[in-house]
């Protein structure tokens, strides 16, 4: 395990060598603020949650966590430092979550250091923070699960491009799944069971439910199970892959 | 000899095409296989599978007993392996690099500190151990990979051109350094490279088309060669011809080739008929004659004779492995 350790080390690490770890993260939280501040009508609703900053989150996120995933394998097959990489004594598994936890963790920080808003709430009025604090749980579980979802695309190919577009695109399709206007489109010709199984199945309605404040445990565990999953099918397609 | 790197029937698919077919070998401790073939002709490959990248499509490779399939963890600690090309993390820098290698070895704090002392010495890195890869001379990266395969002092190291894109003095210390290391450890190089199978190598592997065609020390593969035990004389032009036919006369002689080596002197090369030494009969010869010649010597048989031979598919690749 101490392997995951060492993974993670370097990974985490590689986001820094470069400014562009530090641009990502600014250009995050200032958009993040400006999504709250004018888009959410933070002040003009006059109330003291946080709802206007995290109902954003699914979709901030559907750009930010594939450009943290983009690079985790691509680039390693792309340079062919995957071969260096996986003759060292680490499985497969341990590489995997890894470099997961890697950009999990970075998502993390990013997510952490827009504590002025929690703080700007607290100022100016008395809000509930048990669902302030499950929000942030709910936020940084859905984060792990796109970018679950970008480990395994990116392990799918050598282009960090492609990887990009690719997870956009799957991530997306799992947003919506759960969104209103999907489903009542899809509400005419759908028996109403699949609907729901089929928004059970979305990140979206999910998180929806834990930013209300109750952290149930089936969302808790549809988000574990997402990212087991994902990551699994990671780690399959890394060995099937990193030889090519 | 307990063989630290073992491989029997590899043999890789690719679709319909075969990258490698069936290959067995067995590499000992003290011993440098040098893997020779051309381009494409499944070196790489090979390495690949024994290093446990790869998964072979059929056959086994094992690593200090340890089936890389099976057991990989096992088989990896044993082994340094330099990937074709040697790809490192560029944005690294050196220092770094080295560092992370090591804590993945399970070598952390002082033997850490140690192990990349050695290996930094070993290579001669230590100029350049705060410089990012990236910008590195071709052959200091080529010497960075060397030092990650090397850090944890393995039993196995497979070096898969370890002397590509190096100038003459930076081959030069690479192969001194694989002849210091080799004692106590089963080493396989790739090479195109044959002057280096001469230089490092106890063993010489020939492939070609994905199937081994040799594996033998590589002065027995010279002597398959049709110049081994040759011998070339070079003597005044107005000898030339009475001297050919007499050299022919030789029962021992199999033909004589001839080449005008400048205006007035010929140059004689009797090959053996069944590359035993002629040496004694030719001296006889020219001594019976009285012919006055300037340079008389017995040829070795050059590897790169025999490799062409092997590796093109119209020469007659002779059958015994």
């Amino acid at each position: 395990m101490s392997s995951v350790a060492h993974v993670f080390r370097r990974e985490f690490a590689g986001y820094f060598i470069t400014p562009v770890a530090y641009v990502f993260i600014v250009l995050f939280l200032a958009l993040a603020a400006a999504l709250t501040f004018y888009v959410g009508a933070f002040f003009e609703r006059g109330r003291a949650d946080l709802l206007s900053f995290f109902q954003w989150h699914p979709w901030l996120y559907l750009f930010f966590m594939p450009a943290i995933s983009m690079r985790l394998w691509s680039e390693e097959r792309k340079t062919g430092t995957i071969e260096l990489f996986l003759t060292l004594p680490v499985s497969t598994a341990a590489a995997v979550v890894g470099k997961f936890l890697a950009a999990w963790m970075f998502a993390g920080l990013a997510l952490a250091l827009t504590f002025p808003i929690w703080l700007t709430v607290n100022y100016l009025g008395e809000p509930d923070n048990g669902v302030v604090a499950a929000s942030y749980i709910g936020s940084f579980l859905m984060a792990g699960a796109y970018l679950a979802i970008g480990s395994c695309l990116s392990a799918l190919t050598r282009n960090q491009v492609i990887a990009f577009v690719l997870t956009v695109t799957v991530c997306f399709l799992f947003n919506v799944l759960g969104a209103g206007v999907v489903q009542s489109v899809l509400g005419d010709a759908v028996p109403a069971e699949l609907l729901e199984t089929l928004a059970s199945f979305s990140l979206l309605s999910h998180f929806n439910n834990i930013v209300k404040g109750v952290i149930d445990l089936r969302d808790l565990v549809y988000y574990a199970l997402a990212i087991g999953i994902w990551l699994a099918a990671a780690a399959i397609t890394v060995d099937l892959k990193k030889a090519d | 000899m307990l063989a630290l790197v073992a491989a029997q029937g590899l043999t890789k698919r690719f679709d319909a095409h075969v990258a490698v077919d069936r290959v067995d070998l067995e590499v000992g401790a003290g011993e440098v296989l040098g893997f020779l073939g051309p381009n494409g002709a499944g070196k790489s490959t090979t390495m690949k599978m024994i290093a446990g990248f790869l998964a072979p499509t059929e056959g086994r490779a094992a690593i200090c007993g340890h089936d890389v399939t099976e057991y990989p963890i096992p088989a990896k600690r044993n082994l340094g392996y330099l990937p074709e090309g040697a790809p490192l993390y560029g944005d690294m820098t050196a220092g770094a690099f080295l560092a992370f290698v090591a804590a993945m070895r399970g070598l952390s704090g002082r033997r850490g500190r140690a192990a990349i002392g050695l290996a930094v010495e070993r290579t001669a890195l230590a100029e350049v151990l705060a410089q990012p890869i990236d910008t590195l001379s071709k052959g200091f990266k080529r010497r960075v990979g060397l030092a990650q395969a090397l850090l944890h002092d393995p039993p196995v190291l497979i070096l898969d051109e370890p002397t590509d894109g190096l100038d003459p003095n930076q081959k030069h210390e690479m192969r001194a350094l694989i002849r210091e290391i080799r004692p106590s450890k089963a080493i396989v190089i790739s090479t195109h490279i044959l002057e280096e199978v001469d230089a490092v190598c106890t063993r010489a592997a020939i492939i070609a088309g994905g199937r081994l065609l040799a594996d033998a020390a590589p002065a027995d593969l010279a002597a398959w060669s049709p110049l081994h035990n040759a011998v070339s004389l070079t003597l005044g032009a107005r000898f030339a011809d009475a001297a050919a036919a007499s050299l022919e006369g030789l029962d021992r002689v199999e033909a004589v080739e001839r080449r005008q080596a400048d205006p007035d002197a010929v140059r004689l090369t009797a090959l053996s008929r069944d590359g035993g030494p002629i040496l004694g009969d030719v001296g006889l010869l020219v001594q019976a004659h009285g012919w006055e010649v300037n340079d008389l010597r017995t040829e070795t048989g050059a590897l790169d004779d025999v490799f062409r031979r092997m590796t093109q598919p119209e020469g007659e690749a002779p059958d015994h492995v």
